[in-house]
């Protein structure tokens, strides 16, 4: 018999990246009226339903929680999550939370981990490799710190058994295999699964699933410690580049490959 | 005047270009010193205070390599504390950034990654949202952590080289114990060609190649260039993952950017659009690249590829 487990997926509603994307407001953050669920952490969220899968499922006692955190519309990602299987949705919201860089951020998650792993422990943390607004990719590996945890980045395989974790993780020049303990932190690239849709019985059947809305305080959180005021970085301006406009275009009439060395010649690029 | 320090990890015989770039940025922000993991060879060392590193921190464990980061950056923070660091410089690799983000925590220090500029004061110019934005950001600590991008700026030796002092620092204890180990490492195959991310020219295919990348590596080869990929061209299996350029892939910012057969939608475009000069080559007329290229060509790419590639061969001899 396998052991059960209590995965927790973090989930992120970002700005869809098919179309202009921009920062405003004082703080320069970046606009999310018209947001997603980021496309990676879809991976994320398919790993931990074949983890769970593989141990009898949510009828054995497994459980994957999307965990968001942000404004109303990141209701919309976490929903979407249990449209595709995740067993419970847990928004952390806080007009407090405004603002937040990532010290801020992963000090509020790492406090909704702490919550959320209240009546029985917590296993696993699992992100996607990266979001698709921020870019920054550091609060998972803050959180990981904050809560004392090991990380394993950019698995591209995840396996656990007996309270441990093995994963194979592409590191540039090498591959590498790791092993940590649980609980752990991981995060997924875009080669360990296919991610699955939503289908009809799925969103019926999330349409059943409530989602847990927490705020500051019931994690235990001080409103000084987030958003602008616990922030340790701050965007002093932001400026949009200016757009690359297009040079010149020609049409290949026998010699653009020429042409095509001419150029870098001219730029004194060979 | 402020005291930096530059992390430098398993230089091997030499020091990096984007190792020596750290220094130099260092330099001009304050007194520099290094946290260095790995074996120090008598040239690096040389090197480093040609670099005016005025003192080198060391591990006292040698087994840092065996876990994935975290106890690397416990040894970074210590190594902080000690030199009483105002500033902490990283590379701005996906490793780099997981070290800053750990070190933040540990030292309660702002980190600012992505950087490719830093101002006297510790204003850190950034580029964001893949590009389309530029902003300037500040730690409001005591301490900053900065992830500074590659080929920012030239390296220069310091006006009067120095022979640093090595002081050894004692890795915390539970460094280790909170870490993931690495159990078996394997080498990938080395192609020969620059990397990617670093590479001074990048040649790109996608979809346009139609599985067959041969044009794309002989133009790399002949211009001394890396080969890239859009996400069509790795998922379809032509060419290995760690080759895409892109949103889900690496970004690049070379002084050359070929694009063949790519249409250029966000995805490619989020991960290439700081490249100094783009030359696009693509059938369609309509391809989105062709709005961002310095220089197009609407043309059949197993025609165009050849004949430039042939070109610079003869052009070079």
């Amino acid at each position: 018999m396998e052991e059960t487990l209590k995965i927790i997926v973090l989930v992120k509603h970002v700005p869809d990246a098919q179309f202009d994307r921009h920062l405003s407001g004082e703080g320069h953050t970046t606009d999310r009226d018209e947001s997603i669920l980021s496309e990676l952490d879809e991976y994320a969220l398919e790993a931990a339903l074949q983890l769970i899968e593989a141990r009898g499922g949510s009828k054995a006692g497994n459980k994957v929680i999307a965990l968001s955190m942000g404004p109303a519309g990141a209701a919309n990602a976490i929903k979407k999550s249990l449209q595709i299987g995740a067993t419970e949705g847990v928004h952390l919201t806080d007009d407090a939370l405004a603002g937040s860089d990532a010290a801020a951020t992963s000090l509020a998650l790492a406090a909704a981990v702490r919550h959320l792993g209240g009546d029985s422990p917590v296993d696993l943390v699992l992100t996607g490799m990266a979001s698709t607004d921020g870019e920054t990719s550091l609060v998972p590996a803050q959180l990981a710190e904050r809560l004392g945890l090991p990380q394993v980045t950019f698995a591209s395989s995840l396996d656990v058994d007996g309270g441990r974790i093995t994963a194979r993780r592409d590191a540039g020049t090498h591959s590498e295999t790791v092993e940590a303990a649980l609980p752990a932190v991981v995060s997924v690239t875009d080669q360990i699964n296919e991610p699955r849709y939503p289908n009809f019985k799925g969103i019926i059947a999330a349409k059943r699933k409530s989602i847990t809305t927490l705020s500051l305080a019931d994690v235990g959180v001080d409103p000084s410690q987030v958003g602008h005021a616990g922030s340790w970085t701050t965007v002093t301006s932001a400026e949009e580049r200016p757009p690359r406009t297009a040079g010149t275009i020609i049409t290949d009439e026998g010699d653009a490959g020429i042409k095509l060395v001419d150029f870098l010649a001219a730029q004194k690029l060979l | 005047m402020a005291n930096v320090l530059v992390f430098i990890d398993n230089p091997g015989q030499a020091l990096k270009k984007s190792s020596l770039e750290l220094l130099t940025i260092a330099r001009s922000l304050g007194e520099t010193a290094v946290a260095f993991n790995g074996e120090l060879h008598d040239d690096v060392a040389a090197a480093l205070g040609a670099y005016g590193a005025a003192a080198v921190y060391r591990p006292s464990a040698d087994d840092l390599d065996d876990y994935l980061v975290a106890a690397k950056a416990a040894f970074v923070a210590t190594a902080a504390d000690k030199s009483g660091a105002t500033a902490v410089l990283v590379e701005n690799s996906p490793e780099g950034k997981e070290i800053a983000a750990r070190l933040g925590i540990r030292l309660s220090a702002g980190v600012i990654t992505d950087v490719v500029a830093v101002d006297a004061d510790g204003t850190a110019h950034k580029s964001v949202l893949a590009g389309s934005y530029t902003t300037a950001a500040k730690a409001t600590t005591p301490v900053s952590v900065l992830a500074v991008k590659a080929n920012i700026v030239t390296p220069e030796t310091a006006a009067a080289p120095g022979t640093p002092e090595t002081v050894t620092v004692e890795v915390p204890a539970d460094a280790a114990a909170t870490a993931a180990r690495i159990t078996a490492r394997e080498q990938k195959v080395a192609s020969g060609r620059p990397d990617l991310t670093d590479a001074r020219i990048v040649v790109a295919g996608g979809r346009g190649l139609d599985g067959d990348f041969s044009p794309v590596e002989e133009l790399a080869d002949a211009l001394g260039a890396a080969v890239g990929a859009s996400r069509a061209a790795t998922d379809a299996g032509w060419i290995s993952h760690d080759a895409q350029v892109g949103q889900t892939g690496k970004t690049v910012s070379p002084q050359l950017y070929i694009s063949a057969g790519i249409s250029g939608a966000i995805q490619q475009k989020a991960g290439m659009q700081t490249a100094k000069v783009i030359v696009a080559v693509n059938k369609d007329a309509e391809s989105p690249v062709f709005e961002i290229a310095d220089f197009g060509i609407i043309g059949d790419l197993f025609q165009v590829l050849p004949q430039a590639t042939e070109e610079i061969k003869k052009r070079k001899a």
